[in-house]
């Protein structure tokens, strides 16, 4: 056992000279964005009545109820500050350290470092100790520092503890995530992506179950982002719910060791069964594909599942409408139809961002292949630097408009099925179509930075983060005008969508045209890098 | 293009990456037909002068012609001429050795089946297994097979036995022979004095991104000489007039030193007059000429 983890101290030593950086920004600017918040929302809600009447119009609407949840006790402020960051929040703090826990297991062995160190006195299971540890501390820091954030803030302190340790907690338990699929994938690239879909499932999973009436049904907790929620920070914590995460990362911690000691190096769980003798590929896009086809499918699966459960909720957009109060405010906006859209409109909002998310990640495959040195082969032959750009490139921009027509259609079927109503079919999937530009301009950044800066690539899913948060929180925090204009996102038409729509649809199309092309010469000029 | 045109002409040739300069001032000029070997320590600037040639990085200043082209701004009409084998062989982990030999050959252009089986069969190459799951070895081999069976005028080796076991490096010595007799023009960087010897025509010394010296091995007379250990019964007297004697260390009844071939009679003669106790001698390794020659220390790694 002992020997199992020799070196396990210099492995998390590295790994935090590694991350000194990327993982204190992290944990830094979550804990900020809530301290903001909370701060911000004391402003703008300074009477009890106020935060009332705020915490019903929440608890009204399906579309906030499906994203973020509900407000357990109005009167709190705490509650209505942080409802934003609750399981929103919470998805995000797992991704952050899911990606962690994967950087320092599977992502460390294929570059062959591991196996460099292994030959050295580094025990078997030192790397995942080492991951698990500063995962762990990284968690631990995160709760502190937000309970912090927020007391300092002005919230309660009790109420600031519970939800600084919520988010430790859900960091735990994905991070713990990350460590067992690190260990059952063939790259770091599958763990991502099996981690990410785990994360959907348990997010969804709290969605439905949140808008179960009396919520939170049985759904709800049957996610760790429900668990979050449970605790009720703000609103008479309930300490015991940390119970859950913290068993069930014990359980995965476990499962995770039992993994690591049947696999080999580098290996995934199976043994690689040998494949065709004579190869079928004939040109780069066919490899492109080959390479990121079934990672599309998966995508693909997942939107149109996510679509039809958004979707269904719309049928529960007045069921919500508990108070007369409510009622009458929202027959003066509109009555139901218009309740039905603001519902439609932000679920194909939410959607779009996932969609970039993968237009990201596909396109980011380019500076993938070029660092590990896939690149260069196939530029040694006849291919041109711009044909094999494009085959991912191609990928990424055919792969978000494909997710997009997927959930236009998918969302659309089942809230005309839930509605009774076909006509929103139709508008449903206009409404999906038209963001695909916005889409794209996201992805082109991955080209422009691939193209001028590729040490950078990876920033874009830093603005994509930026692009969200000011999305969710540029009027709380009464951010300017220009820079919540910044984002492409916000400029795509939502429902209902008018003829006027065509005019930004058109703009984002040249926008990220332009960008891709001056992605393209930088691309066309600089070196190849490793 | 005429036959007498350099098949590679690359003058002043300068390249900095940050504050490296791993180019400084490079000439190099390999002619048609001919196995060219490019020998130097590592970090000298071969892989840098390789990718130059390839059009992966774009040279600081200096000119390059590579079967007559631009090797920056004509890469399809170059490339569909040239076969390359990297250094640090990376293959794609999820296809199979045969996949990966299939598509370059397709990009390449296509190549010959037979060849193909009769080079898997050569260097012991099972195509159906992952790329994932070879070893650097057998990485190596999948690049070599793929550039190989391809039909090209010009051949681009970076280092390529680095990870081969002798037999297979013999095998690759024989296709490289086998390349020659077809006429075809290769460029071979190694940093083993031994290698470029075995196959080379001509060889180019690259030492601090700048080549030193070129010429015919056999008219580098310097480096061909013998390095020598020995201990005699008697003391040593007069062994320094020995014509062709450099790096001498006398310790009482030891020596060591270097001598050129044509002066080893007269050496062994001295040492015989003194009694002969023990003889060593064995090549130089290209750091120890890079010592006596150019007054350089090489990195201790770069034994590896
Ligand atoms: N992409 C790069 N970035 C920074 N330095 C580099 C890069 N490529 C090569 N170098 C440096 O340039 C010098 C020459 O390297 P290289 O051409 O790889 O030498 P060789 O192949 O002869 O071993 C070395 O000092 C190396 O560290
Ligand atoms: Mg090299």
């Amino acid at each position: 056992m002992r020997e199992e983890n020799a070196g396990t101290l210099a492995m998390l030593r590295l790994a935090l000279r590694r991350d000194r950086i990327l993982l204190t920004s992290w944990v830094v600017g979550l804990a900020a964005t809530a301290g903001f918040s909370a701060a911000a929302t004391v402003d703008l809600y300074p009477t009890e009545e106020q935060r009332v009447a705020a915490a019903e119009a929440i608890n009204a609407s399906a579309a906030v109820v499906a994203l973020y949840g509900r407000i357990y006790d109005p009167t709190s402020l705490g509650a209505v500050s942080m409802i934003k960051l609750t399981a929103l929040g919470a998805s995000i703090v797992g991704i952050v350290m899911l990606f962690v826990a994967i950087r320092h297991t599977r992502g460390e062995e294929e570059p062959g470092r591991l196996e460099l160190l292994s030959g050295g006195r580094l025990g078997r299971r030192a790397p995942l100790t080492a991951a698990l540890l500063l995962v762990a501390g990284a968690s631990l820091a995160l709760a502190l520092l937000t309970a912090v954030a927020n007391t300092a803030a002005g919230l309660a302190w009790t109420g600031s503890l519970a939800f600084g340790l919520g988010w430790g907690a859900t960091a735990l338990v994905y991070g713990t995530v990350g460590a067992v699929t690190a260990q059952v994938s063939d790259s770091a690239r599958a763990a991502r992506g099996l981690g990410l879909v785990v994360i959907a499932v348990t997010y969804v999973l709290r969605a439905v179950g949140d808008l179960a009436e009396p919520g939170p049904g049985p759904l709800s907790w049957l996610s760790p982002i429900g668990w979050n929620q449970q605790l009720r920070a703000y609103s008479g914590e309930r300490w015991w719910v940390l119970v859950l995460p913290v068993v069930v990362s014990a359980g995965l911690v476990v499962v995770a060791y039992a993994l690591r000691s049947r696999r080999d190096l580098g290996a995934g769980l199976r043994a690689d069964r040998p494949g065709p003798a004579v190869g079928s590929l004939q040109t780069v896009g066919g490899l492109a594909w080959r390479l990121q086809g079934r990672i599309l499918l998966a995508w693909a699966v997942g939107f149109v599942l996510f679509g039809l459960i958004l979707g269904s909720m719309a049928g529960s957009v007045d069921k919500l409408l508990t108070s007369p109060a409510m009622k009458e405010f929202f027959e003066k906006i509109g009555g139901t139809a218009g309740l039905v859209d603001v519902f439609l409109g932000a679920m194909v909002a939410i959607i779009a961002a996932i969609a970039a998310a993968y237009g990201i990640s596909a396109a980011a495959r380019l500076r993938a292949e070029e660092v590990e040195g896939h690149a260069e082969p196939l530029l040694a032959t006849a291919t041109t630097r711009v044909r094999w750009a494009t085959s991912h490139y191609a990928v990424a921009l055919g792969g978000t408009a494909l997710l997009m027509v997927l959930a236009g259609l998918s969302v659309g079927v089942s809230a005309s099925a839930a509605l009774g109503d076909w006509s929103q079919l139709g508008r449903v999937l206009v409404a999906a179509l038209v963001q695909i530009p916005a889409v794209w301009v996201v992805t082109s950044l991955v080209l422009l930075l691939f193209g001028w800066l590729p040490r950078y690539t990876t920033v874009v899913w830093g603005l994509l983060a930026a692009f969200v948060v000011v999305g969710e929180f540029g009027a709380l925090w009464k951010l300017p005008e220009w820079l919540m204009d910044v984002s492409p996102l916000r400029h795509a038409p939502t429902l209902p969508v008018s003829g006027s729509g065509v005019v930004p649809v058109v703009a984002l199309t040249l926008v990220a045209a332009a960008v891709s092309a001056t992605g393209y010469v930088g691309w066309h000029r600089r070196d190849l890098t490793g | 293009m005429s036959d007498s045109a350099p098949v590679i002409d690359v003058h002043g040739l300068t390249k900095s990456f940050g504050s490296t300069r791993a180019l400084d001032g490079l000439d190099l000029r390999v002619e048609r037909g001919e196995v060219h070997g490019f020998l130097g320590p590592n970090g000298a600037g071969k892989t840098t002068t390789l990718r130059v040639l390839l059009g992966s990085v774009r040279a600081d200043s200096g000119s390059a012609t590579v079967l007559g082209l631009d090797p920056w701004s004509d890469i399809p009409a170059l490339h569909a001429r040239l076969a390359y084998v990297p250094g640090d062989v990376a293959l794609l982990p999820g296809l199979t050795g045969g996949e990966v030999i299939d598509l370059l050959a397709r990009l390449q252009g296509g190549h010959d089946a037979a060849r193909r089986a009769r080079l898997l069969e050569m260097f012991e190459l099972d195509p159906t297994k992952k790329a994932r799951s070879y070893s650097k070895g057998n990485r190596q081999k999948v690049a070599l097979v793929a550039a190989l069976a391809s039909r090209a005028e010009l051949y681009l080796f970076d280092e390529p036995t680095s990870g081969l076991d002798p037999l297979m490096e013999e095998q690759f010595r024989h296709c490289v022979r086998e390349l020659k007799g077809d006429g075809r023009t290769v460029l071979l960087s190694s940093h083993i004095l031994s290698e470029a010897e075995a196959l080379s025509d001509r060889i180019s010394i690259i030492r601090a991104g700048a080549v030193v010296e070129t010429g015919a091995l056999s008219d580098m007379r310097h480096l061909q000489r013998l390095a020598i250990s020995a201990e005699t019964g008697h003391e040593l007297h007069g062994i320094t007039d020995v014509p062709g004697l450099d790096d001498v260390v006398l310790e009482g009844n030891h020596l060591r030193c270097t001598v050129e071939p044509a002066h080893l009679a007269e050496l062994l003669s001295h040492l015989t007059a003194a009694g002969i106790k023990t003889l060593e001698s064995h090549p130089p390794s290209l750091e120890q000429l890079f010592l006596s020659h150019y007054g350089v220390r090489v990195d201790e790694d770069d034994h590896a």
